[in-house]
Formats: C-alpha cells, sequence, structure tokens
C-alpha cells in the first residue's frame, strides 16, 4: 500500500525500497528510527496505514521522529462558550519534536502551527506483511 | 544499531540499520543531528562564542553548601536540602519548561552517564553540547539561581551567591578554559555585590559579572555606583541576564499559561532596567561600563527604542544627563541574539539595523533550556554577510570579553 500520497520530490536520489520489518512489528504512537544510506527515517504506524518522514525539523534540525506522538490538545468548549477543560484528540495525532516541542501532524507530516513547514516524506510500501521505505 | 535487511525480500542491496533509540540520556546523541549541522556549515572554521548557555546548580547543591562561609548558614542550607538536595529554602519556579514532558532532554538529563575521570560532571556535560554545535566558548550561568533576585532573604542571596562562586571557579573554571562566567552578583545587596567584584574579578574564568533580571531593586539607585565604578574601573562588563517570575508580580499572575508569562517577562523585566539604565544616564556616568542584556531576543528593542525616543522628545527635562537620544545610548550596548525571533525577516533585519547588531550583538544558545538557538540561527540568515555573521557568531564576544581565539 502507498501509506503517503505526498510524495516528496525532494528525496530525489534513486528510487530504491529498503526493508524495514513487518508491519506487526510497528506499534502505534512510537516512531521506529532506520538509517537507509545514511539517512535517518522514522516509520510510524496510524491504525492499518504507516507514514515515514525524515529524521529531521525544518525548524532547527532537531531528530523529531524521536520524540513523542500525542494527540493533539483541544479545550471542552461548551454551548455557552465557557472552557472547560482540555482533552488528548483521538483523531489527530502530532508527533513532537524533543528539541523545541515543534509538533507535526503525523498523517500529513505538515507542522500544526505553520503548514508551510513539512517533514520530508517517504513512501512506505507494503507487501504483504513486509514493509519497505523508499529512499 | 540493528540490521533489518531481509535478503531475499530486498531490492536494494544498501544497509538499513535501525537505529536504538533507548538507552540513557546523551548530550551527543540528543544533538547529533547539530554535529553534523556544525560539520556541513564548517564552524570548526569560526569562532563562535555562546555568549549564554546554563548548568543546573542545583544538581550540585550538596557540594555548593560546603563554600558556604557562615557556618549557621550552611548548616542550614544542608538541612534544608535533606538527602533530595533540593532546598526547601530555595524553591525551583513555578513552569513545566519541558512542556509537560514533550522535551526530553530536561526531564531525562539527569540519567546521562558521564565519564569516570576527575572532571565535574557539569564540565563534561557542557563540553558535550560545546563540541556538537562547534562552540569554542561557553559563558555558563546558573539556572534556579536566577531566581534568586526574589528571595525574601538577602543574607540567603549573598552567602549562595558568594559559595556559587567560590565552587564554580574551583571545580568548573580552574579546569576547563573554555568554560567562561559572568559570575553571579547579589544585586539586592549592593556593598556585597561590590565586594564580590573585588574579591573574583582576577579569578580566571570570570569575564564579567551578572544581575539576574527579576528583583524589585532600582539600577540607577546610588547605592549602586560604588559597584558601577568597580566594574568600569576593571572593564568588567554586566550582564542583565532575563529570567521571569509568574508569583510575586500582580501583571505576571494575570497570565495563565507558561507561554505567555515566558513571552512577556523576558523582555519585560530588561525593559524596566534598561529604561532606568539609560533615562537616568548610567551610560553617561560610566561610558567605559560595558551593559549587556542577555535572553530576551531582540524584538523589544526596536519598540523601546522609538517609545524612549518619542516620550524624550516631549519631556527631555526628565532625563537632563542625556545628550542624545535614548535610542542612541541603546544601540551603543551589547544584546544577545536568543531567543531570535524569525518570523518575519523583514522585521528581524530591520531590528539588525536599527541595533547596529554587526557590532553589538552576540550569539546566545541557551542551551539545554528549552528555547535553544544553534549557531545555524545567525548563520543561515539570508540578509547576513561574512563579515556580520562572524561578528555576531564570535568577534564581537572576543572584542568585548577580549578572548583569545580558539577556545580550549
Amino acid at each position: 500500500m502507498k501509506a503517503s500520497s505526498d510524495y516528496s520530490p525532494g528525496t530525489s536520489r534513486p528510487a530504491g525500497e529498503y526493508p524495514v520489518g513487518q508491519a506487526s512489528d510497528f506499534s502505534e504512537r512510537q516512531a521506529r528510527v532506520f538509517v537507509i544510506n545514511g539517512i535517518e527515517i522514522g516509520v510510524y504506524r496510524r491504525g492499518s496505514r504507516f507514514y515515514a518522514y525524515r529524521n529531521t525539523c525544518p525548524h532547527q534540525g532537531g531528530p523529531v521522529c524521536e520524540g513523542m506522538v500525542l494527540g493533539k490538545v483541544e479545550p471542552n468548549v461548551e454551548g455557552d462558550r465557557t472552557i472547560t477543560g482540555e482533552r488528548f484528540s483521538e483523531d489527530l495525532l502530532h508527533i513532537v519534536c524533543p528539541w523545541h516541542g515543534y509538533e507535526y501532524d503525523l498523517t500529513t507530516g505538515r507542522c500544526v502551527t505553520d503548514s508551510r513547514m513539512r517533514l520530508r516524506t517517504h513512501d512506505v510500501v507494503q507487501r504483504g506483511e513486509e514493509l519497505y521505505v523508499r529512499a | 544499531m540493528t540490521d533489518v535487511r531481509m535478503g531475499t525480500d530486498s531490492r536494494s542491496k544498501a544497509d538499513v540499520t535501525e537505529k536504538d533509540l533507548g538507552g540513557p540520556f546523551n548530550t551527543r546523541k540528543h544533538l547529533a543531528n547539530a554535529a553534523l549541522e556544525a560539520e556541513k556549515r564548517r564552524f570548526a572554521d569560526l569562532l563562535i562564542v555562546d555568549m549564554d548557555a546554563h548548568h543546573y546548580e542545583h544538581d550540585s547543591w550538596k557540594e555548593i553548601f560546603e563554600y558556604v562561609e557562615d557556618p549557621v548558614m550552611r548548616q542550614r542550607l544542608h538541612a534544608a536540602a535533606g538527602r533530595s538536595g533540593r532546598t526547601v529554602l530555595f524553591p525551583l519556579p513555578i513552569g513545566d519548561q519541558d512542556v509537560a514532558g514533550r522535551l526530553s532532554r530536561l526531564p531525562e538529563r539527569l540519567d546521562e552517564v558521564v565519564d569516570g575521570n576527575q572532571r565535574h560532571r557539569d564540565v563534561e556535560v557542557v563540553r558535550r553540547y560545546m563540541e556538537s554545535m562547534g562552540i569554542d566558548y561557553s559563558i555558563l550561568f546558573p539556572t534556579p539561581m536566577l531566581s534568586l533576585g526574589m528571595h525574601p532573604q538577602a543574607e540567603v542571596e549573598v552567602a549562595l551567591a558568594r559559595a556559587y562562586a567560590r565552587w564554580l571557579a574551583e571545580r568548573v573554571l580552574s579546569v576547563e578554559p573554555s568554560i567562561k562566567t559572568m559570575l553571579y552578583l547579589p544585586f539586592n545587596d549592593p556593598a556585597a555585590s561590590h565586594r564580590m567584584v573585588e574579591e573574583f574579578s582576577d579569578v580566571p574564568g570570570v569575564i564579567g559579572f551578572m544581575v539576574t533580571s527579576v528583583h524589585h531593586r532600582q539600577v540607577h539607585h546610588n547605592d549602586y555606583m560604588r559597584l558601577y565604578a568597580a566594574l568600569e574601573e576593571r572593564d568588567m562588563p554586566l550582564g542583565f541576564h532575563a529570567v521571569y517570575t509568574w508569583h510575586g508580580d500582580r501583571s505576571m499572575e494575570q497570565l495563565n499559561r507558561f507561554l505567555s508569562v515566558h513571552a512577556l517577562a523576558f523582555p519585560f523585566y530588561n525593559m524596566v532596567h534598561l529604561t532606568n539604565w539609560v533615562i537616568n544616564g548610567i551610560p553617561e556616568r560610566f561610558p567605559g561600563l560595558k551593559a549587556i542584556w542577555i535572553e530576551s531576543g531582540i524584538a523589544w528593542l526596536p519598540f523601546l527604542m522609538e517609545r524612549l525616543d518619542h516620550q524624550y522628545m516631549m519631556r527631555s527635562s526628565e532625563a537632563p544627563l542625556l545628550t542624545r537620544r535614548p535610542s542612541e545610548y541603546i544601540r551603543e550596548m551589547y544584546y544577545t541574539t536568543q531567543p531570535l525571533e524569525r518570523g518575519n525577516l523583514n522585521f528581524l533585519k530591520l531590528a539588525f539595523d536599527m541595533l547596529n547588531a554587526e557590532t553589538q550583538l552576540m550569539y546566545s544558545s541557551d542551551y539545554p533550556h528549552w528555547d535553544f538557538d544553534l549557531p545555524s540561527a545567525i548563520y543561515d540568515l539570508p540578509f547576513l554577510d561574512e563579515r556580520a555573521k562572524r561578528g555576531i557568531l564570535g568577534e564581537n564576544a572576543r572584542r568585548v570579553f577580549r578572548l583569545d581565539e580558539g577556545g580550549g
């Protein structure tokens, strides 16, 4: 399966598919980081889909894929527009860079506070149980 | 790393290894990407001085308390620290700098393993960050002591300032020449501050003195003139290191998020002190005294320059010592870069121009604090030429502090 539809042309080295393990070896909310041809790439699982990003934060270059994965913090805004607390989103997961806390949407790689900033994306291909990262 | 290549299924012959994300925290590992960046930009060919880095001196309270001269105070501090070493006589400030655990180095840093040689743990950890970022000299400041200016007992501030100075000189500065400091002054006691300048100015590694910005003293009070004269006489710069408080200041108590307090408090307290400094003519009275305004970024300065000039033109009788507009004094003082506001490069360039950044601005990382900047924050700015980059990254600090080139 092609998990990431926005393959970045910036990863312009000759296309190759590199095996990273079996789908069942990947757990939710925890990336595994692989070094492929000298480039660090984090692979994430979200349900049955997989996503792969370059382990470099566009902000200042931090190891973004080594950070936490957390639900987006959302306020509980009531009908009368008062705020009665906060919750973690079950739908929107964020990758958090451990250097400075920049947050990125796990499924798009876009920075949640500046959509011009985006993690370098790599395609993930699944054949049977095996996963491959294109790099 | 673990080799995950699976021979028959692989369509590539290249190695695929898995990075080990486990194990205890390690500064070099945490900053591996910074080291790659430094190599790519050839920072080894540049003099880079980090004007503002930190260690966590409260990890060493028990050692530092041994340097407290007053035996009664020493016993009090030891007793208050108890087994944990975290003294109840000096609580940590409110605010989760690690963004609720999102920044791993802050909660995990105590797990870092250092070599079993004779150097102090803090020396090893500081050297690791310096080597990773390509920094030649690091000007080291404490962390929780930056809140000591609000301590209700001036004698505690004096005792800790003196003990910290002696401990830092002996355990850190004397063994690692690439680590320097602007020594913490107990500003709530002007006489004790003056005495510290007299005693510590010649200590190797002491290249200036520092006042923490959160306190309720007026920097232009006559009580401080002896201190400023002593600093000027010795050509020792005075730094005002910004910090925040979330309680004890009614304006800050209105804010409900750390983000808000941090955004406002750091420039706010330096605005208060810089305004008093200029309007009361300290630069006229001490023309040889170098003032450095630390860790407030620079976005606040164009505002303050414009605002003070505007008011001064109509009320110059209230600032009779001034012979020029306030902004002209401001652009002759010194500033550190971090946290550098880069949201609008046009504004940033204007701010650099207004400050005369090429000669007055000095790079700072603030590492390991939560909003640190790498040297590339300056090096990558598109509007700086090579001369300006070199000045801001290291040459300005070398000139102001008369540092020997090359570090170490």
